[in-house]
């Protein structure tokens, strides 16, 4: 089956359950931490506890053995799955354990420890509502957090009723919860060792943390004599009340609830008696705790070496709270079965995978990341996910040995040692492309608009023929300024407009009118020739090419702030790479100087309004209805809010779209292998533009791959709202 | 924490948990009040006040498995969140509060604190030389994973707090 025949299938089947039950976490989300007093100061805390920690892990997890076993437990170190499961085996055998009850944990997944134990006899029963009716129906979670996301209240019902053979068939949530209850409250009550997770460890006392709502990991540990608990080894902090960030975040950050029903906090093992629930006899006080064991079992499995790998580290920081799932507009599409590898999913799936299983496992799913950046925001121990993703994508390029291929090498001047595949090639080396693009046009266009010509890219770019490409202009807009003179008097600032590739090739007309509002309002403006930002490259993993462009961009307008201009950027795609990608690509130095100088369109214009242009000399919007799509990496850097009092404040009636990225994002929507995926993503940005009140109104959007989104899902053509601003 | 500083009442209300504050004399009355028979306890460790006579003290395994209510003190609550403390004890306070319906926590007006700050603060504290293990819970127990939210899910679906002011 075909990838695209495979997501196809999927989205068939869960997009729907996994679509509404990911966008309800996450606007929960949004709404929960609007009520924290200081979300950002909270999750930095949450961020320099993690970075600490795993800087002094080894010596952290010295500490958590001595407090383990001076609390009565064992904590095993296992260096790999055959290792902890192994010594897993041999404690749930000393107790010749016939039912093992257990509570939601992904790395125990990450184990297979279940399987593990059956070869021995011995049942293991999930007690997670969820994951009890994914063990029943023998399915992987398709979500970090709530792994049955994919399967609808009817289908649960109709998977229960048919293996249970209900007599009464079960319908309402209520009723399925009641069932479960009452089955899985006989389970544990016979079970003889209970295994759960850890989210948090505290190697000061001993103590970890389990987050959770339902109550089955407190009756699983109460239950049962013996406890095993298992936790990858970057589960460890320094002490108890490093807790408290965590605590705060982590409900809010993944299903948007303030806090989970319990945070339980155990130093096991318990003092909680062990009990028969048959005894009539006994007062609970006259019973003992006496026979309880607690086996703490650390699972390094490639963890020690991501935390020694300088772009894996990061993931060490996750605490699996699943906020990077729900924003992400192709996992709302698709769910982990699709975006995820043998374990773990979403965004920061592909950190996990690649640290824990491998490079190769990670690049089966990780071109699903369009490197949007709503996750950088929404993460709350700000981890870089799309940079992650970014290096594994380079790595995957780089570990594949092929053929050069000598059309591509010819067309592409990159810096890329290993082979990314062809198509990589193409869209990173786009500078290129659209330089012959313009050279050519309008005969290239014409060209790339024929039936043959489509087929052709289909096949052997994987670009797909129901996309119409980008219509590159003769002239760019570079070439349009090189005979014109600025004609401002006195100027107010001057800039430097960025020709970013796609203003500069095909979005002509907003270079035209920005350089207009901005000459308009009293700013000088050059339109120098430079190089393309990288972001092209970079969005295919190819990081030295990236790398390169960035160097050269910073050198070609280095002379230009020397001289006391601000550098001005239309495509925002391009801006996040000066604010956020540089970061990794250029000396520090290099890269603040540029960020701190450089400026969104929308955003520049909104400075020199509050700084005392005068906006009656722009056109009037005279109440103009307008729709807005901010862009995705526009919103990260907090960018939108910009452009809509820039049109306010020229008289138009702006509203907004919430949707967290158009799904285009770039080459990503032109692919053959993701055209569905990104149409799906776009349904809802089509929807939104079609309500009562948004279906007249003037559409604008900020990115190039927006404005072409929305080009082929709507009746109305958009504009980048600068051209608003121009009669 | 969050941007209001709310009070424990405000916040449980918000939860949809049931409290009254009153004086030790009344714990017995609030208690039964809120308490669903067959009710079980864990002593109170109150000189000052007692419970309902309603109400099975120490109960046996069976006893707590026919309960439908179970009363266990609380060792402090955070305001902010409506989140009560309840300790890990050798005398079975968390099976009581955990293997019934209703869930009734009493608690000292003294033992609030304002947010989660103070909360771990005072974990930090306690938490190895006075209880060892302890369940910070918030509300009923819940779960999403049968097609939509339901309260009660392997523990109680309703919880009631009686908080006690000297």
């Amino acid at each position: 089956m075909s990838k695209a025949d495979r997501l196809r299938e999927i989205m068939d089947e869960e997009g729907d359950a996994v679509h509404a039950n990911t966008q309800s976490f996450n606007r929960g989300r949004y709404d929960s931490v609007a009520d924290l007093e200081d979300y950002e100061a909270l999750k930095e805390e949450a961020r320099t506890i993690k970075e600490d920690a795993i800087e002094r892990l080894p010596e952290l997890i010295d500490r958590l053995e001595e407090t383990v076993e001076g609390n009565g437990g064992t904590l095993y170190l296992a260096d790999d799955v055959a290792d902890a499961n192994r010594y897993i085996r041999e404690v749930v055998g000393e107790e010749s354990a016939k039912t093992v009850v257990k509570s939601k944990s992904m790395t125990s997944e990450e184990l297979d420890v279940n399987d593990a134990l059956a070869t021995d006899g011995h049942e293991v029963v999930e007690t997670d509502l969820g994951e009890w009716v994914l063990q029943v129906a023998d399915e992987a979670p398709s979500h970090i957090v709530a792994p049955a996301i994919h399967k609808s209240r009817e289908a649960i019902a109709e998977l229960l009723n048919e293996h249970f053979d209900s007599d009464e068939p079960l319908e309402t949530a209520e009723e399925l919860t009641t069932f479960a209850r009452e089955t899985l409250g006989e389970r544990i009550s016979e079970a003889d060792v209970g295994m759960t997770g850890a989210n948090f460890i505290a190697a000061d006392t001993g103590t970890m943390a389990l987050v959770t709502s339902e109550g089955n990991a407190r009756k699983s540990i109460a239950a049962t004599d013996t406890h095993v608990a298992i936790a990858g080894v970057e589960k460890v902090i320094p002490s108890i009340e490093d807790l408290q960030p965590f605590v705060e975040l982590i409900g809010r950050s993944g299903t948007g609830q303030d806090i989970t029903s319990y945070i339980s906090l155990l130093t096991p093992p318990v003092k909680t008696p062990t009990i028969n629930f048959n005894d009539d006899e006994t007062p609970l006080s006259a019973l003992d705790d006496d026979d309880r064991e607690f086996h703490l079992v650390l699972i390094d499995n490639g963890r020690m070496a991501m935390r020694n790998d300088d772009d894996l580290r990061e993931t060490l920081y996750c605490i699996r709270c699943s906020a990077c799932s729900n924003v992400c507009a192709n996992f709302q599409q698709v769910g982990g079965h699709a975006f995820g590898g043998e374990t773990y999913s979403g965004g920061i799936a592909t950190g996990w995978e690649a640290g824990v299983e491998g490079t190769d496992v990670a690049g089966e799913f990780n071109d699903l990341c369009t490197g949007c950046s709503r996750c950088v925001d929404a993460c709350p121990v700000k981890i870089d996910i799309p940079w992650i993703n970014t290096v594994v994508r380079d790595r995957v390029n780089r570990g594949k040995a092929g053929k050069i291929d000598f059309l591509v090498d010819g067309l592409t001047p990159d810096d890329e040692a290993g082979n990314p595949p062809l198509q990589k090639r193409l869209f990173g080396n786009f500078e290129t492309v659209a330089k012959l693009g313009s050279a050519l046009a309008p005969l290239s266009n014409w060209l790339a608009d024929t039936t043959v010509s489509k087929r052709m890219m289909d096949r052997f770019l994987g670009i797909d023929a129901r996309r119409d490409l980008p219509e590159f202009k003769r002239e760019t807009l570079t070439e349009w300024c090189t005979d014109r003179d600025s004609t401002i008097q006195n100027p107010r600032r001057q800039a430097v407009l960025y020709p970013d590739l796609y203003t500069n090739h095909v979005q002509i007309e907003r270079g035209k009118a920005a350089i207009r509002v901005l000459e308009t309002l009293g700013v000088d403006v050059v339109v120098p020739t430079a190089p393309s930002s990288g972001r092209a490259p970079l969005s295919q993993g190819m990081v030295e090419t990236a790398r390169d462009h960035a160097e050269r961009v910073a050198d070609s307008l280095d002379p230009f702030i020397e001289e006391g201009r601000d550098i001005v950027v239309i495509e925002p795609s391009d801006l996040a790479m000066f604010e956020r990608e540089y970061e990794q690509l250029l000396d520090l130095a290099t890269q603040e100087r540029l960020a701190d100088e450089s400026y969104e369109i929308m955003e520049y214009v909104f400075g020199l309004l509050e700084n005392g242009a005068d906006a009656a000399a722009l056109c009037e919007g005279a109440g103009e209805h307008v729709a807005y799509h901010s862009h995705c990496q526009q919103r990260t850097l907090g960018l939108e809010g910009h452009t809509v009092a820039v049109l306010e404040h020229c008289g138009f009636d702006v509203w907004t779209s919430d949707v967290e990225c158009c799904g285009m994002a770039g080459s990503f929507g032109y692919k053959s292998d993701y055209y569905d995926v990104s149409m799906a993503a776009g349904d809802e940005l089509r929807r939104q533009f079609h309500e009562k009140d948004t279906q007249n109104r003037t559409v604008v959007a900020s990115g190039t791959s927006c404005l072409e989104q929305l080009d082929s899902l709507l009746e109305r053509h958009p504009t980048h709202p600068i051209e608003l601003l121009v009669d | 924490m969050p941007t209001d500083t709310r009070s424990l009442e405000q916040s449980l209300a918000s939860l949809n948990v049931e409290s009254r504050r009153v004086a030790p004399c009344k714990v017995a009355d609030a208690v039964a009040a809120f308490a669903a028979d067959p009710a079980v306890a864990v002593h109170l460790d109150r000189d000052n006040a007692s419970l309902p006579d309603s109400v099975t003290v120490d109960p046996t395994p069976v006893e707590l498995k026919d309960a439908t209510t179970g009363v266990t003190p609380a060792a402090f609550a955070v305001a902010d969140y409506g989140s009560v403390v309840l300790p890990t004890t050798a005398a079975g306070s968390e099976l009581v509060s955990l293997h019934v319906d209703r869930h009734v926590a009493v608690l000292d007006a003294a033992d609030v604190v304002s947010d989660m700050e103070s909360a771990f603060e005072r974990f930090g504290r306690d938490i190895s030389n006075r209880y060892g293990s302890a369940v910070l819970a918030t509300g009923p127990s819940a779960t999403a994973d049968m097609g939509a939210l339901v309260k009660g899910a392997h523990g109680p679906s309703e919880v009631r707090v009686v908080i006690v002011e000297d």
